[in-house]
């Protein structure tokens, strides 16, 4: 491939349309295959016992320590200005707002993402996602679509935890260790925090970003060469595609839920 | 001698298939016998199991047409729509070099895999049949274990088991001797036989190994460079005295098919000044 030669770039520019047309219609196809994958409802509760419970240690741990940094360098802050007491309100809407979804989704996208990009791809180079084809079984609707679903539902509830653990570390920092008075915490949260622009804008990001990273962990997977070296390839794109995708989304959706 | 279509399960006419400019069948045209054993032998690269992925609709070929069952249901396979391309799979079995289990499932769970897929069946129900298939393999007592405990050997036989647990009409077997043991190569054999004739089946085996090849093929097929060099009983296979066939069956290293694959002259590579600049050598050549 040579840059400057007119056909290999026309090419190229074939082959990346190509493979955005198929990655478009694997994704069509997965939504639309809602309806057959929750009536078998058993295959999308292990996933999601898969993808969500075995990240919760790495959300739960991450979604503490940042609660710890934003309630010290909050609080370094707000009392350079006598408002300490709206700690809790700063931490909490930054991580309702931004950080929860961002930074759980980028957890997600290694933890996650990965797994199911090297599981998929692993299927593939050792024939299982032939053997399906050949059993008349959809590998599409019976090992993508179950996973697809699992990874949308369970972002969101982990995005949860990981901005509760925040509060949980800000309130350990602000209140118990630093003195932030515990009634003023608590309740600048209280009155602060619109459940519908607040909490809920950042439920609608992180079902995005839920959504975007398992599309292109399982994406990643199913179009993996079948080798060693392919699906290495595959679980090392899975991690910039979808990162990068996430916080690329994340400006997006930002501007148009708060800045209208 | 081939088969009349009016007994063929399985009919290839005029098949060309080949990735982009490597030819890999050129104009093949052969029928499988229905019921019977058939065999596809020939050297590496010759199109064995691109005949069966094109069966089963892995592939399409490029020219010709491929057609299945028979009767009615008398269908060229390139023309299928996905819809009765799964149709036509379910009454096949295709059981993969290496087995190809589900790792994460145990050997019953293995070969219930396409009764819980594909039917209503209660569990009581699946179980008797899953345990019969397994019988029929000789891995009834191996049910509990996961496919990470069990031998290649007997990953192949539980493959076969769950190849079979939907009563196909036809079953394709990649290399099934590849790779095993005398005593597991000798059971794998008869089992292809035995299951062959018990249950009706009409199999197709893609296979390097002469001696039990021709011991339990009806029906022999040798391909090279592209096409069908002889097809027959394997009585007219090994007294075939075509070059091609007679190279393959006494395992002759050279002869019509290369032992070097196409390049430059010895000459061009090793005759002094003039000698072409060697290749790069790549990350495994650094020092």
């Amino acid at each position: 491939m040579s840059w400057y030669r007119p056909s290999d770039v026309g090419l190229e520019t074939r082959a990346w349309l190509a493979r955005l047309g198929q990655g478009a219609r694997l994704f069509v196809r997965l939504l639309a295959l809602v309806g057959p994958t929750f009536r078998r409802f058993g295959l999308v509760r292990d996933q999601m016992h898969f993808l969500g419970n075995y990240s919760l240690a790495i959300i739960a741990v991450s979604g503490l320590f940042v609660g710890f940094v934003f309630g010290l360098q909050g609080y370094y802050t707000l009392q350079r200005y006598g408002s300490s007491e709206a700690l809790g309100l700063l931490v909490t809407l930054t991580l309702v707002r931004e950080l929860g979804p961002v930074v759980t989704a980028l957890l997600f996208a290694g933890r996650a993402g990965t797994s199911l990009t090297a599981e998929i791809g692993l299927m593939k180079a050792g024939e299982q996602i032939s053997v399906l084809e050949m059993m008349a079984v959809d590998p599409v609707q019976r090992i993508l679509a179950p996973r697809f679903w699992a990874g949308v539902i369970v972002m969101p509830m982990l995005a949860a935890v990981f901005s509760a653990m925040g509060i949980i570390g800000g309130w350990v920092v602000g209140v118990l260790l630093i003195g932030v008075d515990a009634g003023s915490f608590w309740s600048q949260i209280q009155g602060g925090v619109d459940v519908w622009r607040d909490v809920g804008n950042g439920l609608i990001k992180s079902l995005v970003f839920g959504t975007t990273v398992t599309f292109v962990a399982l994406l990643q997977g199913y179009e993996a060469q079948a080798t060693p070296e392919g699906v290495s390839k595959a679980t090392t794109r899975t991690v910039v595609v979808a990162s990068l995708s996430v916080l690329g989304l994340d400006f997006i959706l930002t501007a148009m839920m708060f800045s209208l | 001698m081939p088969a009349s279509p009016s007994t063929a399960l399985v009919e290839l006419r005029d098949l060309s298939f080949g990735y982009g400019e490597r030819v890999i069948l050129d104009a093949v045209s052969l029928t499988i016998p229905r019921g019977k054993v058939t065999a596809l032998m020939g050297a590496s690269g010759g199109g064995k199991t691109t005949i069966l992925r094109l069966i089963g609709g892995q592939n399409r070929a490029q020219k010709g047409e491929l057609r299945l069952y028979g009767g009615a249901g008398f269908e060229d396979v390139g023309a299928m729509d996905p819809t009765a391309l799964y149709a036509a799979r379910r009454r096949m079995g295709m059981l993969f070099q290496f087995g190809a289990l589900f790792a994460d499932l145990s050997v019953f769970e293995n070969v219930a895999f396409p009764l819980r897929e594909h039917t209503q069946l209660p569990d009581p129900l699946i179980r008797d049949i899953v345990l019969m298939k397994l019988n029929a393999v000789g891995l009834r007592g191996a049910c509990d274990l996961m496919p990470s405990a069990v031998s290649g050997g007997m990953a192949r036989r539980v493959a076969l088991a769950r190849a079979i647990a939907l009563d196909p009409e036809l079953i394709m077997y990649d290399e099934p001797f590849s790779g095993l043991d005398p005593i597991s190569l000798g059971t794998a054999a008869r089992l292809i036989r035995e299951l062959n004739d018990s249950m009706g089946l009409t199999s197709v085996f893609v296979s390097h190994e002469l001696e039990q090849t021709f011991a339990i093929a009806d029906h022999v097929v040798i391909l090279a460079n592209g096409k069908v060099a002889t097809e027959g009983t394997p009585e007219h296979v090994r007294q075939s005295t075509d070059p091609l066939v007679a190279q393959y069956v006494n395992a002759d290293p050279d002869g019509p098919v290369r032992f070097h694959y196409p390049g430059p002259s010895i000459d061009d590579d090793f005759g002094g000044s003039g000698s072409r600049p060697a290749r790069s050598a790549g990350w495994w050549g650094r020092a």
